[in-house]
């Protein structure tokens, strides 16, 4: 157990460090190459587990390493692989790299600055769970991470890293590069396996079946996260205690967040997990460096556009997930959005809600003509048309896609994409109804809040600080 | 229950129980294992609304309008009752207040965007959307945003319209397109709120079986040219009947207003149809309200067919009938009854010629060997093809053994020329030559692979006649080689015409077959050719031998509901009464015994076959001893075949099975020698639209039969040194035509293949009957 747990939360108190798994190589020039990947440690991991290791010795790593999924829903991973029937081959490792949320980059830059990692951590859990075959799906609009993960992929394949008979042993698996058209529902791990498959990405119903025992061409199939394996080279070398000792009691290991909207370095921060605080996070010198212009956090959203806002309130709780489960949200992909206290609570709203109406498969009722609808009552609101009897109807409306408003969601949908665009209106119209009702009364915002779009300072325009 | 004698030991009986005990809103019920939860509470007296949803599919979850809950370890958890299989203990409840909330919701977001067109839309009053928004809905809409817009409807194939406003994406067409029918050419497009269906640029929803998308439709998006603006669902009356356009016998309810024919719906009849209906069989009807149709009697005045009276018409037929040599052709097109009260009035004049069909089907002996019903054939391990196209001829035949394949409950086997619809779908598909089926049936079989899938399980043979232009004795020995290797198989024939195995069971069957009554009648050795709705110059394979015989004959009789070129060449035609306009049976291929019912009057004077029989016998003094539909019935139900009508079982959706009696296969010297390198063999096969009357005759239906070419594999075209496209001059021993030849490799090496009856150039003149194979020879102009 590492000395931080008992650090203090505010940010008086001492920032807790880890040391880089995830980043290292992401300051380096030549990082990404499989020159610059093995001369700084690459596939040592991946030579001691396949000579010196059996599969069940590195899953039992794993297993100690109590490493949360880092996709979102935060599943152990050693726990997961589990859950794969016996002896049913062939079996498949599907890498879900479509990470698409607003907010969200982590992945993309796991891809593009330290391919070989990922790619190392996939034959390691091909390897714990006897797949052969692994079809790493990058989301379509990651272009760099394309070009590079295919650059990684040939040398890895010309390296005997990957192929037949890797390092010469007897374990081969051949990983398949493919990639989406740009939907963000293909990130749901039935519907990244329905595209795969070559059909409509829409998810599947789950039950009857699950991806473990039938996903992938109806084989057993394991979906992980991009984060999720890129630690496994860590974990095989350093053991899954030492992994488990850099995070708090409840959230092992290291763990990387992408923080964006109105803070001054906006970016990709590698923290132990579990124990920093969002307060540090957005204040400390080496991570975000304070809100903009010294002006006050009003809502921020702590895991993602489908997690419930955060507000001042929970600055000081820790980037754990039991806790921020605990306090109404989820830490989700780990993507942080800052709003301060000048950001118009209905536009921002809009914007969420408008998202999860645009990518909305269709498949569902619910979902489909739901999502659509809220997002058109907010922008009647918006642009001077709302009604009175606009906010019940929101909650209304949202009621019908999930029942109760609860958290975590009840669901009438077939997926959790349609819940996710109710968080947004349960937190902004429960916290900030004042200035629905204004725009209500007066057709436009209340005095003081501005519209910034929610992508400034985001992906597109971050850089990694880490 | 065992018989247990009271001095033996008496043992606690030990119930095992085959149900699953579930409780739903709190009533206990017994559910079927494997049942799903939506359809067990409906047995249960529960009824849960749902759109997408459908027994003959795949259930999906997606309209989510079947949400009840079930008591889990945690609470009470909302499922999708169509996904949910039931359990014992499981503890459903339909209408707690969640439920109610639940389903209110959908139903509210279904309503969001579908226009209120209901006075105007031909589902209103039949719409399960509208249905279930009384009994299921939350009354009003809050919806007050601008609706989707879509150009409304767009044509999606030749018969069927989308109106993508109407839709609600319950994905039942498009499941059914590619599930049931496997054309997936109707799919989603777009995603989220701008979801909708179409289908690929360029490639229309043209599949055969488009009609059923309409039937499922739970809302008025879809809908069929026929019945457009035709009818509101309240003025239809209907009765359930059963469709006779070929062999499969669909069980199907046909509607109609105001004493006309307006739609055909397909039932769901487990043994057969399953609800399905081709294209053909739904839409077909509209023949039976052509302007076309025969209203009166017509005899030939010397030059011209002239409208006569009844009395003089059934006059000058018996007149006809009285004297010299007759034959009967045809009987296949009507009922049970019909068939039966011809054969009678034959027995009673002496007339020893007939035959139902027109030496394009099977022997009879077929009939009469160990038969399969359609459910067995459909389940059994391997099912051996020796048929036609079943997709052009048997469509929905086709549907259930592509299902049988498709859900991998059988394998089949298939020998064929030229490859057919369930090729695809085929465990193997073992490519013949006519003339050469025996001995490559004969060593397929002795494959090491091939017995042993025989040896897993039960053998159906679906036999079928594959070519007009070959001898029907191939058939027979290939079909007698399967039976020599495999003999518990069951066979299952398929022959074309809607009730050939019911006339043949009445008696209209003969020693004498289509082509010999043809060539006496050619030769001048007959003077009465009576056509019972057949015209053999269309449909006989050798349309020259045809042509000779009615040309020769003195007195041709004609009893059709079209005139025809056999029927312009009638000295009598008599109009007669077609589908829908009379009532009886009819017997499918399995020898299943359904109800044929009469909805609309008959057109002008025409009169039901059976009709004119009991007529002209009376005419001649003859006493059939019946006169009526009932008294048929209860004549036939008096010979051995029939008798299992007995019990009244006809009437019924599944009707009764009725056997003829065991017979052998005739011995067969079916042989034909390899063709010559400079020649290709005919194959000369039917498609589901041709020129037959029914499809001529309707206007839906008529452009969709398309010109004849010659299809030849492109090897050998390459071969005779001829571009695909350009015409060719074919030449068999009967005729020369200039034809369009088209390469095409699902036509074997060494075929030729043409289409029966199509528009464009004429198979028929180029089969000579007697010859054991047609061979031609394809050269450039």
């Amino acid at each position: 157990m590492s000395d931080h747990t008992t650090a203090d939360y505010s940010l008086g108190g001492q920032v807790p460090t880890g040391p880089k798994i995830l980043t290292s190589r992401w300051e380096s020039a030549d990082g990404h190459t499989y020159d610059g990947y093995v001369r700084t440690g690459g596939y040592t991991a991946l030579r001691k587990a396949l000579t010196t290791m059996s599969p069940a010795q590195v899953h039992d790593e794993v297993k100690a390493s109590e490493m949360q999924g880092r996709g979102g829903a935060g599943f152990p991973a050693g726990t997961k692989w589990g859950f794969l029937p016996a002896d049913v081959h062939p079996r498949y490792l599907v890498i879900n790299g479509d990470e698409s949320e607003p907010g969200t980059y982590k992945d993309r830059l796991l891809m593009e600055k330290d391919p070989h990692q990922l790619i190392e951590g996939i034959i390691i859990a091909c390897y714990a769970f006897g797949a052969a075959q692994a079809f790493l799906y990058v989301r379509g609009e990651m272009a760099l991470a394309q070009e590079r993960l295919a650059q990684a992929l040939n040398d890895a394949y010309a390296n005997n890293l990957v192929g037949k008979r890797i390092c010469g042993t007897d374990f081969s698996v051949d990983i398949t590069l493919t990639w989406g058209a740009g939907a963000y529902i293909v990130g749901e791990e039935t519907a990244l396996i329905e595209s795969l498959e070559g059909e409509r990405g829409m998810p599947r119903l789950k039950p009857p079946f699950f991806p473990a025992s039938k996903g992938l061409y109806m084989q057993p199939t394991i979906v992980n996260n991009v984060e999720t394996l890129s630690n496994l080279p860590y974990i095989v070398n350093q053991g899954g205690t030492s992994f488990k000792d850099l995070g708090g009691a409840t959230s092992s290991g290291m763990r990387i967040f992408a923080v964006s909207g109105h803070v001054n370095k906006p970016g990709v921060f590698e923290v132990p997990n579990g124990i920093t605080t969002f307060r540090m996070l957005f204040e400390a010198p080496e991570y975000c460096g304070g809100v903009r212009a010294n002006r006050k956090v009003k809502a921020f959203i702590p895991g993602g556009a489908s997690a419930m806002w955060f507000f001042d309130e929970h600055l000081d709780l820790p980037l754990d997930k039991p806790t921020v489960d605990q306090a109404g949200s989820m830490l989700g992909s780990g993507a942080i959005v800052v709003m301060d206290e000048t950001t118009d609570m209905v536009k921002a709203c809009w914007r969420v809600v408008r998202f999860f109406a645009r990518e909305s498969c269709g498949k569902c009722t619910p979902c489909r003509e739901g999502t659509t609808w809220l997002e058109r009552i907010l922008h009647r609101i918006l642009t001077g048309n709302g009604r009175r009897e606009d906010l019940d109807l929101l909650f209304e409306v949202s009621e019908s896609i999930s029942p109760g408003l609860a958290w975590p969601p009840r669901q009438t949908t077939i997926c959790p994409l349609g819940p996710s665009a109710v968080s947004p209106i349960a937190s902004a119209v429960n916290r900030f109804r004042n200035e629905f009702e204004h725009y209500i009364e007066h057709g436009r915002a209340i005095a003081g809040v501005e519209y910034v779009p929610m992508h400034a300072g985001s992906s597109h325009g971050a850089h990694a600080h880490v | 229950m065992s018989d247990v004698n009271d001095t033996e030991v008496q043992e606690t009986p030990v119930v095992v129980k085959t149900t699953l005990s579930i409780t739903v809103d709190g009533r206990a019920h017994e559910a079927e294992p494997g049942q799903l939860l939506i359809d067990a509470c409906e047995d249960a007296g529960s009824y849960v609304p749902r759109f997408c949803y459908h027994p003959r599919m795949e259930p999906v979850g997606m309209c989510r309008q079947c949400l009840v809950e079930v008591e889990g370890p945690r609470g009470p958890m909302m499922v999708v009752s169509c996904m949910t299989p039931v359990a014992e203990g499981q503890v459903a409840r339909t209408e707690t207040p969640s439920v109610k909330r639940a389903q209110e919701g959908v139903l509210e977001l279904l309503l969001a965007n579908h226009p209120l067109d209901c006075p105007v839309c031909d589902k209103g009053g039949e719409c399960p959307l509208q249905d279930q928004a009384f009994s299921h809905g939350p009354g009003e809409s809050r919806f007050v945003e601008e609706k989707r817009h879509y150009e409304k409807p767009i044509p999606i194939s030749d018969l069927v319209f989308l109106d993508r406003e109407r839709c609600i994406l319950c994905d039942r067409c498009t499941r059914f397109a590619d599930e049931v029918a496997g054309d997936p050419l109707i799919s989603f497009t777009q995603r989220g709120n701008n979801t909708q269906v179409n289908t690929f640029p360029d490639e229309p929803f043209a599949s055969y079986f488009s009609g059923n998308t309409v039937q499922i439709c739970p809302v008025g998006a879809l809908t069929a040219k026929p019945y457009r603006f035709k009818a509101r669902p309240w003025d239809l009356e209907q009765r359930e009947s059963t469709c006779t356009t070929c062999s499969v016998g669909c069980r199907t309810v046909i509607q109609s207003s105001r004493d006309e024919l307006l739609r055909y719906q397909g039932s769901d009849s487990d043994a057969v149809n399953w609800g399905w209906l081709c294209d053909k069989g739904r839409f077909n009807f509209e023949n039976v309200n052509s302007e076309d149709r025969l209203e009166q009697p017509l005899m030939h005045d010397g030059s011209n067919l002239v409208p006569v009276a009844w009395s003089q018409a059934s006059a000058a037929v018996a007149e006809a009938l009285k004297t010299g040599t007759a034959a009967i052709l045809g009987g296949a097109r009507g009922t049970n009854e019909d068939a039966f009260a011809w054969a009678r009035l034959a027995d009673a004049l002496g007339i020893e010629m007939r035959d139902p069909q027109l030496s394009d089907g099977l022997p009879a002996e077929v009939f009469g060997l160990p038969s399969a019903s359609i459910e067995e054939a459909a389940n059994a391990t391997t099912i051996i093809v020796i048929a036609p196209d079943l997709k052009e001829e048997l469509p929905v035949l086709y549907l259930r053994l592509r299902d049988a394949a498709e859900k991998r409950r059988s394998r089949i086997l298939e020998f064929t020329a030229v490859s057919t619809g369930l090729t695809k779908y085929s465990w193997k598909s073992v490519p013949t030559e006519p003339g050469l089926q025996a001995s490559v049936v004969r060593n397929t079989l002795g494959e090491a692979a091939v017995r042993e899938q025989l040896s897993k399980g039960n053998v159906v043979v679906v036999v079928g006649r594959a070519s007009l232009a070959e001898s029907a004795d191939h058939t027979v020995a290939a079909l007698s080689a399967v039976l020599a290797e495999v003999p518990g198989a069951k066979v299952l024939p398929v022959v074309r015409r809607g009730n050939v195995r019911g006339a043949i069971a009445a008696g209209l069957g003969s020693n004498s077959n289509a082509t010999e009554i043809l060539t006496a009648a050619a030769a001048g050795k007959l003077d009465t050719l009576v056509l019972l709705g057949a015209d053999p110059i269309a449909d006989f394979p050798d349309t020259d031998l045809a042509r000779r015989a009615i040309s020769a004959v003195r007195n041709v009789i004609s009893l059709d509901t079209f005139l025809t070129e056999s029927t312009a060449r009638a000295s009598v035609v008599l109009p007669a009464s077609a589908y829908g306009e009379k009532e009886g049976t009819t017997t499918n291929l399995e020898g299943r015994v359904t109800s044929v019912a009469q909805k609309v009057t008959a057109r002008g004077t025409s009169r039901a076959d059976w009709m004119v029989a009991v007529d002209i016998a009376s005419r001649l003094n003859v006493d059939l001893g019946f006169d009526s539909v009932e008294s048929i019935q209860r004549a036939m139900i008096a010979t051995s075949v029939f008798a299992p009508m007995a019990d009244g079982g006809a009437n019924t959706r599944e009707g009764v099975l009725i056997d003829q009696p065991a017979t052998a296969l005739p011995a067969v010297s079916a042989t034909a020698g390899t063709h010559s390198s400079y020649d290709l063999r005919l194959v000369v096969s039917r498609r589901m639209y041709d020129q037959g009357a029914s499809t001529t005759h309707s206007p839906s239906l008529v452009g969709l039969a398309q010109r004849n070419v010659l299809r030849v594999n492109s090897a050998d075209l390459a071969r005779i040194g001829v571009a695909s496209g350009t015409s060719v001059r074919a030449t068999s021993s009967k005729a020369s035509v200039s034809v369009t030849v088209e390469a095409d490799d699902s036509v074997g090496r060494g075929v030729a293949h043409l289409t029966f009856n199509a528009p464009g150039i004429n198979a028929g003149d180029l089969i000579d009957v007697n010859a054991s194979v047609n061979d031609i020879k394809v050269e450039t102009l």
